[in-house]
């Protein structure tokens, strides 16, 4: 009796396996390839539009490497992570100028900025900046990951000690995003601003190739923090425990793995590169209020791409939905403001033929 | 208790008379509202290994869970090596010499073997080297190709790398929650004869079993569990002789 009503489940079972296993060859492979050809292709028919996307690609991965790792531990989807990465950006335009939107126009509140220092706002190399950007950033950086923890202990905790579902978490952290933007427009105006006024210096790359000096620097930001958070994940015992966690919370903690512990470490690592992603955002682009929910889409498409919980595979996930966007523009296929549909478009592709993403074995 | 003596290959005999490693008594917890464990008593001496036995649903994993401080218990106390652990964080308990093996998902499966076996020490401050070096002296198979993930691995290779991670810490006391539950036969009996190994390292083993023969045969002393409460206790040969048990969990 038991047999036979189990028989047909277990063939079922059994073809979905299959399905699955046929799926795993076919359309990993076909999609990575399918990204490589049109990839090579943009290189050399569209090499301006492949290098603006890299850069593109460079402040999506920053932002999907830490929206991963968030995912891979706490196992939801942090919605607010593009507004925080906004939030951050303004937090290192406050430390840089001390400015907050006045009564009738901007005030400088505070009594000491970083610009204060001694040549802090002097041009490095061909950059806009000067290093008083770069310890503004580390300080919104420092900022950001009080701000994940004080977060997680008022909102995320105590959902997650009653058991709450991931829907339950999408919603809390939608909420966040919202009142995170809903500050900035209070304390500095939907005014689009930037670090530096002005017009930015340009390098001239090989292959007739050129773009603004500061784009370059994003790049390489990208490139520092993907190995940074590499060597921790690979390297450090505290990288392994986080690993661990994602892989099985339960096990990390009768392992004697103080799981809260790496939950905290966690926001510490996702607000650093928060700081650094919210900043070189508002490189590339501007300091705007609703720029980064915009950024969420991409965000997420990037992460899925690589598939979720996988750094590596996010960092090429971004690269894909950056170069993607650019050369999807510059080719006339869409005007520059529906640039974000190309990554609607290959989210929605992903999800339905690959959706453990190009390289993961796991769902 | 009765103390019949019997032999048993390579090991000394039962040191009941010793000090316990691990007591639990009037053991009540359950999950949420619904009780499980309605007053169980066990205790483990200094090397000793341990069996409990007994139909499905009579609350043999609950037990175990309770013990490690993963349940929070409705009345009852547990005591390592005489220390009140009842309530303690899993973490507290592991820092104090017991480590566990739950039944099923044991390893991390993203994670290589070495990193496995790192991450069974994490609590550990030094001596990782030589730790490891013992362990995989143990398990040679694992020593072969460490950097493997432990996904990777067959079920009886999983559950070896699970035990190992388990030692890592070089335990006064494992408890091993079925770990043969659905393996081949061949590989029931490899993971049995490295039960015994570890237990000739010193260490302490309370394990649960469905294969309750097999159990029996490599235990000191076994607590037959029922409805979440003690049914019987004794040695390994004098519950594979009882005829209750037989009836009741053999299928005799």
């Amino acid at each position: 009796m038991a047999v036979s009503e189990a028989a047909p489940g277990r063939l079922r079972e059994q073809l979905r396996e299959y399905q699955q296993l046929a799926g795993r060859f076919l359309a990993g492979p076909a999609v990575l390839v399918l990204f490589l050809v049109f990839g090579l292709w943009a290189l050399i028919a569209e090499t301006d539009a492949f290098a603006i996307g890299i850069v593109t690609g460079s402040v999506l991965a920053l932002g999907a490497i830490g929206l991963t790792l968030i995912y891979g531990v706490l196992k939801f989807a942090h919605f607010a992570h593009g507004d925080s990465m906004m939030l951050a950006a303004y937090v290192a335009f406050f430390f840089l100028t001390g400015v907050v939107v006045g009564e009738r126009t901007d005030t400088e509140v505070l009594p000491w900025t970083v610009s204060d220092l001694p040549g802090a706002t002097k041009p490095i190399l061909d950059f806009s900046f000067g290093y008083g950007l770069l310890i503004a950033m580390a300080m919104a950086a420092a900022v950001m990951a009080g701000v994940f923890i004080i977060l997680d202990r008022l909102v995320y905790g105590p959902l997650r000690r009653r058991g709450s579902g991931i829907v339950i978490f999408a919603i809390a952290s939608l909420g966040v995003a919202i009142a995170m933007r809903s500050l900035i427009l209070i304390f500095w105006s939907s005014f689009g601003r930037f670090y530096v006024p002005g017009i930015r210096a340009t390098t001239d790359l090989p292959f007739g190739v050129r773009i603004v000096s500061d784009q370059i620097f994003i790049f390489g930001a990208a490139i520092v923090m993907a190995a940074l958070v590499y060597l921790l994940l690979f390297r450090s015992k505290l990288g392994k425990a986080m690993r661990a966690t994602a892989d099985n919370p339960d096990l990390a903690l009768v392992s004697g793995i103080g799981t809260e512990r790496v939950i905290m470490w966690t926001w510490v690592i996702g607000g650093g590169l928060v700081g650094v992603a919210g900043v070189m955002l508002a490189l590339q682009a501007q300091l705007k209020p609703e720029l980064g929910f915009v950024l969420l889409l991409p965000l997420f498409a990037s992460t899925i791409l690589g598939g979720i919980g996988s750094p590596q595979g996010a960092f090429v996930g971004a690269m894909i939905v950056g170069i993607t966007e650019e050369v999807a523009v510059t080719l006339g296929f869409l005007s520059p403001g529906y640039k974000f549909s190309v990554a609607f478009v290959i989210l929605v592709m992903i999800l339905l033929f690959r959706p453990q993403g190009i390289f993961g074995g796991k769902t | 208790m009765i103390s019949s003596e019997s032999p048993r290959p390579g090991q000394p005999p039962p040191p009941t008379a010793g000090p316990a490693v691990l007591e639990a008594s009037e053991v009540v917890a359950g999950y949420g509202e619904v009780e499980i464990l309605h007053g169980v008593s066990l205790r483990v001496g200094a090397g000793e290994v341990v069996a409990i036995i007994g139909p499905n649903g009579a609350g043999k994993s609950t037990l175990m869970k309770a013990v490690f401080g993963l349940l929070k218990l409705k009345s009852g106390a547990v005591w390592l090596e005489g220390e009140d652990v009842t309530g303690a964080s899993p973490e507290r308990i592991v820092r104090k010499g017991m480590c566990y093996v739950p039944q099923s998902e044991n390893v991390f499966p993203s994670l290589s073997i070495q990193e496995n076996l790192e991450m069974g020490a994490f609590t550990r401050r030094d001596g990782f080297r030589q730790r490891l070096d013992e362990v995989y002296g143990l398990f040679p198979a694992l020593a072969e190709r460490p950097q493997i993930r432990a996904g990777r691995l067959s079920g009886g290779q999983r559950q070896m790398l699970a035990l190992a991670r388990a030692l890592m810490l070089d335990p006064r006391v494992l408890l091993l929650d079925e770990p043969t539950a659905s393996l081949a036969p061949k590989m029931v009996d490899d993971i049995f004869s490295k039960v015994r190994n570890i237990n000739q390292t010193g260490v302490a083993i309370l394990i649960v079993e469905q294969n309750a023969k097999e159990a029996l045969s490599i235990c000191h002393r076994a607590y037959v569990l029922a409805m979440g409460l003690n049914r019987l206790e004794g040695t390994g040969p004098e519950l594979l002789a009882s005829e209750e048990v037989g009836r009741l969990y053999l299928g005799a």
